[in-house]
């Protein structure tokens, strides 16, 4: 999910809220298409490519009908509630009982493990694919997009399309994210992505504040890092004793903080180097005094 | 003989319709033969950038043409053109991405107006080669940081290496914007070098747009003033080596009826 999330972030610079609506969107096809009988790795493929299709959406109203970015997040995701609901048939389906998931296809009876080792198998691959991806042509060029949207026109790259192909791929990831995680808990909810962007952000946020300045594939990894320490602190939350329907309001205070983090640490470094200088300073002066 | 360049009657507007409206080129023609180096100069305001914006396509166009090597672009977008213009802006920030590689930077370049796949590299290693080559002529040293991020190279190494990434791929023409403006004037100087010798090596037509007096008579075969977005003055061949930047302020306020203002000129 905050794999998905980052991509739309950092590579276009856009919080898109459509990822609220892709996560429910990739458990609502996955968990229709598994009761009714489908071979789970297709249903979570399918899962995939129902969050590619939102992010084209969001990826077209946003760069051929120049919707701002936020306000395309919050069309699709509406439009997105509707389009579960239809799916599902029903405002959640339950994967309890019979039904075959990726999980039940390892040959792992323990739940926990088996949903530990699917969700290492999915990363490995989508890191090594998306690692691949942005050193191709094309990956360069979406990424040259984000960095400097004019140099990339003067380059003839457009633009347009370059911002779709990333909408779609990070939509179908956290697509894929939420037909994962349908499977692993055994039901997917038409309301199971509020909240999911903040969380993601947080986990990116989180990685970036920890270990700066590394290299795509590496930080790919950190963000998972990232999600695991946020998932801590939220364990250590609830442990702490905090009423569990306070819990939305501690993920934004905590996003709040973890975002204003990277002013603070350039504030500490400048008054550290200040006092540097200040200790530099007076060295001198006694050095003169000592001539 | 054919035209690299043509443009026809070109005007451009801004507001067009409310009480601001501006009326920013006021009909420019002009042809462009291959291997034309003009040097386009004027006062603030008298259309350069608008020009060249135009030319480029960053600039919707209002009325009249423009062609490129005959083909028809006034309705092309900036990215279509981009397979026939190569271009270097005047903040050396504009022309490279900065969390890029100067590597990956000048792949991009050498794919420009084509096709990018998404199963090939991006950073090619017989393109590295050719990279490196290209760099080690800018005698700045850049042939051996390949992988640093461009964002941490000076602007007048960034202004180099969007010069080298405009030119990478012959285009038809090169569009500088007041491309040496930015920089110190011993970098200025070296820029500028790089740019002629470029220009002749490659026989490129181009545009360039300068404040520096000096510049605009010692490089280049041709010479254009604008004024209030008309070509006031087109000087070529050898009326243009014998001009003296006192000849080019002279004009200026025959054409416009007032003094060059202008820092940068008075200090040429
Ligand atoms: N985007 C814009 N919106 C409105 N007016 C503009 C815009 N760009 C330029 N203009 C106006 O068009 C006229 C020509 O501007 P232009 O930038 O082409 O001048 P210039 O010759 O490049 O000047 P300078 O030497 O200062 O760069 C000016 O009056 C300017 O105010
Ligand atoms: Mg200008």
């Amino acid at each position: 999910m905050a794999i998905g999330v980052y991509l739309t972030f950092r590579i276009l610079d856009i919080a898109d809220m459509t990822a609220e609506g892709s996560f429910p969107l990739g458990a609502a096809i996955t968990a229709h298409q598994i009761v009714s009988g489908t071979n789970p790795i297709v249903a979570t493929l399918l899962g995939f490519l129902g969050g590619c299709a939102a992010g084209f959406v969001s990826g077209f109203l946003h760069t051929k009908l120049k919707i701002p970015a936020l306000l395309t997040g919050i069309l699709t995701l509406t439009g997105l509630y509707s389009v579960n609901l239809f799916v599902m048939g029903k405002a959640n389906v339950s994967l309890v009982g019979d039904f075959k998931t990726v999980l039940t296809l390892l040959p792992i009876t323990d739940q926990t493990v088996a949903a530990i080792v699917i969700g290492a198998i999915v990363l490995v691959v989508v890191i090594f694919i998306l690692v691949f991806f942005f050193n191709t042509e094309m990956g360069l060029a979406a990424r040259a997009v984000g960095d400097n949207e004019q140099m990339s026109l003067a380059n003839g790259i457009s633009t347009d399309n370059m911002k779709m192909v990333v909408y779609m791929i990070s939509n179908g990831l956290i697509a894929l994210s939420g037909s994962l995680m349908a499977q692993i808990n055994g039901y997917a909810d038409s309301s199971m992505g509020i909240g999911t962007l903040v969380i993601a952000l947080a986990a990116i946020i989180i990685a970036e504040v920890v270990i700066h300045h590394v290299s795509f594939g590496v930080r790919l990894l950190t963000i998972i890092g990232g999600a695991i320490i946020y998932r801590f602190i939220i364990a250590a939350v609830l442990w702490l004793g905090v009423d569990p329907n306070s819990l939305r309001l501690f993920y934004s205070l905590m996003l709040a903080v973890f975002l204003s983090l990277p002013l603070f640490q350039k504030k500490i470094k400048q008054r550290e180097r200040r006092h540097q200088n200040v200790l530099n300073n007076s060295v001198r002066k006694e050095d003169q005094s000592n001539d | 003989m054919t035209n690299i360049l043509e443009i026809r009657d070109l005007h451009q507007y801004f507001e067009r319709g409310t009480v601001n409206e501006n009326h920013a080129l006021t009909g420019i023609n002009l042809n462009l033969a291959a291997g034309d180096f003009v040097s386009v100069i004027g006062g603030n305001g008298a259309g350069k950038s608008t020009l060249l914006n135009s030319v480029a396509g960053s600039l919707p166009i209002d009325t009249g043409h423009i062609l490129i090597n005959n083909i028809d672009v006034t309705y092309q977008s900036v990215e279509k053109r981009a397979k026939l213009i190569g271009r270097v802006f005047q903040d050396p920030k504009m022309g490279t991405a900065p969390l890029l590689t100067v590597e990956e930077n000048l792949a991009l370049a050498l794919r420009r107006g084509e096709w990018r796949n998404f199963w090939s590299s991006g950073v090619k290693r017989r393109d590295r080669k050719l990279f490196q080559e290209r760099l080690a002529t800018l005698g700045l040293g850049l042939e051996n940081r390949l992988t640093t991020d461009i964002g941490l190279l000076s602007g007048g190494q960034r202004q180099a290496i969007t010069l080298l990434m405009a030119t990478l791929k012959n285009p038809a023409l090169l569009l500088l914007d007041e491309h040496t403006a930015a920089l110190d004037p011993k970098t200025s100087a070296i820029v500028m070098q790089l740019t002629d010798q470029l220009v002749n090596e490659l026989n490129l037509t181009t545009l360039m747009i300068t404040h520096n007096m000096a510049d605009a008579i010692k490089y280049g075969n041709r010479l254009i003033m604008l004024d209030h977005g008309k070509i006031v003055v087109d000087i070529a061949g050898a009326d243009k080596k014998k001009l003296s930047v006192t000849d080019l302020l002279n004009m200026f306020k025959e054409n416009s009826g007032q003094e060059m203002n202008d820092d940068a000129v008075l200090l040429s």
